[in-house]
């Protein structure tokens, strides 16, 4: 469902996030970091390994409270947020669906999930525990919590990583799928320059360690030309304009 | 490969089940057998020393027929038992709670460590005399001094258990906003199960020993009075008969209560990964 209502971004202006270990050692992970994502864009963060990528998405969460500046969520609709984290974070003792179900207000725990779970391929496995699940398959259930949660805005921390290629893209075009069945303001994650090339609106460039926004990249395409030669044409261009990232 | 097996697969299924009825009848034979093996024991005992402090298993069970048929039997383990149950809720409850604080709270746990200490050292004896002095000998001080003498030990467990949360399962929890009971029930208290488990184990052992202490200070029924009485008129067949009977109900309960609700409770854990 598309959230209705004013046109908020969300806008994210953070001055500095420090980590002080205990021994006085401090690690600036971000600094004057800007940005803001339109509503219903699929806006992908692309930096590299150790940047503070996940230090931001920990913060939009509000997991993570101590830091300088501010930031805005996207208003109207559920005004919910949604989160798909590095790992699934499934409850073990509870089955696919039950680990959905919890996720969701009370007024909609008894909601019909049958297009959702059909559309990830998990309609046979509502019933089955975590633990019996193969990694990818725990993702799905992931991103089947995440949106059945009809999200105002959706935060993504590397959903795909540590899946072999093909199961990652299975993945990518379920995600895909299933945002442009259930369109949401989105904020993906990722290292990973061909993922953030072939998913997103518009790329957020992240600087090394502390993060800062280098540049942004348009994506104008529609997505499904975004086929193997367009794909070649896009990391050049992506090339051009950022020599030396990614 | 399969077409040349299936003759065989029926009979060899069959074995199969038998030998796995065998298996699973094994524990039980091999407990009887044992248990039959002291009665025997204690018989040939008694016939060799015969004395009225040493009464063989006859007799015992001739005691134990002769309470029941009056009703004094389950009088008074009926009334053992609700102090058991009363103390074990108690202490339970309260133990887990002070034990989750202070797991989570590491300045609360400095403070109030030092008092956990000194609980766990107090003798139960002193507790129960105290508790009596304090607050008259009534069933709220008898229970109350018996969850008293339990808690310490439930809140080092669970403290334990705290410790051990996984700080991403609240996170989740906290972003999709989960309300406070369901943060109690689908993500604190699976993670505290094993503790939870190890905590009621020991705890319902303990207590019902410092029960019947509790009975034989200051209340005037329950298989501790009943033990105390028969001790006055030094009639060892009673005591046994009354103390044999508890047993067998902490047995029957840990059979048919706890080991199935720990089962009910562990379900997800034995499906195949
Ligand atoms: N709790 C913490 N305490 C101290 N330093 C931390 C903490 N969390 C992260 N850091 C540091 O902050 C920096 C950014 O970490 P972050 O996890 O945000 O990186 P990331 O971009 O998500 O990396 P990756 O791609 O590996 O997931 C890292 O250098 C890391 O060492
Ligand atoms: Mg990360």
């Amino acid at each position: 469902m598309q959230p209705v209502g004013a046109a908020v971004p969300l806008r994210v202006d953070i001055a500095e996030k420090i980590f002080r270990s205990a021994q006085g050692v401090s690690i600036t992970a971000l600094r004057d970091l800007s940005f803001e994502v339109r509503q219903g864009e699929f806006a992908c963060l692309l930096g590299p390994s150790g940047c503070g990528k996940t230090t931001t998405l920990r913060i939009l969460l509000g997991l993570d409270k101590d830091f300088s500046g501010s930031f805005q969520l996207p208003e109207g609709g559920s005004n919910r947020i949604a989160a798909v984290f590095q790992e699934p974070i499934l409850l073990p003792w509870r089955t696919v669906e039950q680990n959905v179900r919890l996720a969701l207000p009370k007024s909609l725990r008894t909601k019909n999930l049958d297009g959702l779970f059909d559309t990830l391929g998990l309609a046979g496995m509502r019933s089955l525990y975590p633990a019996e699940l193969s990694l990818g398959l725990a993702r799905r259930a992931a991103l089947a919590r995440a949106f059945a949660t009809e999200p105002a805005v959706l935060f993504l921390d590397e959903p795909f990583a540590s899946l072999d290629e093909r199961t990652a893209e299975r993945l990518r075009h379920l995600l895909l799928t299933v945002w442009s069945a259930r369109p949401t303001t989105a904020l993906m994650v990722t290292h990973n320059l061909r993922e953030a090339l072939m998913l997103s609106d518009r790329i957020i460039v992240l600087a090394q360690r502390p993060a800062h926004v280098l540049g942004m990249f348009d994506v104008r395409l529609p997505r499904h030309y975004r086929n193997t030669q367009v794909m070649s044409d896009l990391l050049r261009s992506f090339h051009q304009k950022f020599p030396g990232v990614a | 490969m399969s077409a040349p097996d299936t003759g065989d697969r029926t009979p060899g299924a069959a074995a199969g089940s038998q030998s796995s009825l065998a298996t699973a009848l094994t524990p039980v034979l091999t407990v009887a057998v044992s248990l039959l093996g002291l009665c025997l024991l204690w018989g040939f005992a008694a016939n060799a020393w015969p004395s009225r402090a040493f009464p063989g298993p006859g007799q015992v069970w001739q005691v134990l027929l002769a309470e029941a048929a009056s009703g004094d039997l389950f009088y008074h383990l009926g009334a053992t038992l609700g102090r058991v149950a009363a103390a074990y809720v108690i202490a339970m409850v309260v133990g887990s709670v002070i034990g989750v604080l202070l797991g989570s709270y590491r300045n609360a746990d400095r403070f109030f460590n030092p008092w956990v200490i000194l609980f766990l050292n107090i003798p139960a004896l002193v507790v129960i005399v105290l508790a009596y002095i304090w607050f008259g000998l009534n069933e709220a001080a008898a229970i109350g001094a018996v969850a008293v003498n339990k808690i310490p030990n439930v809140v080092v467990t669970m403290r334990e258990g705290a410790r051990a949360l996984d700080p991403n399962y609240a996170e989740m929890a906290a972003v999709y906003r989960f309300g406070p009971l369901d943060r109690i029930r689908h993500v604190l208290l699976p993670q505290l199960q094993p503790y939870l488990a190890a905590a009621s184990r020991s705890g319902i052992a303990l207590i019902w020993k410092i029960v019947l202490v509790v009975e034989l200070l200051g209340r005037s029924n329950g298989v501790g009075f009943q033990i105390y009485l028969y001790f006055q008129l030094f009639d060892v067949a009673a005591i046994l008969a009354y103390t044999l009977a508890f047993v067998a109900v902490m047995l029957v309960i840990e059979l048919l209560v706890v080991q199935p609700v720990e089962r009910h409770a562990t379900r997800w854990r034995r499906r195949p990964a």
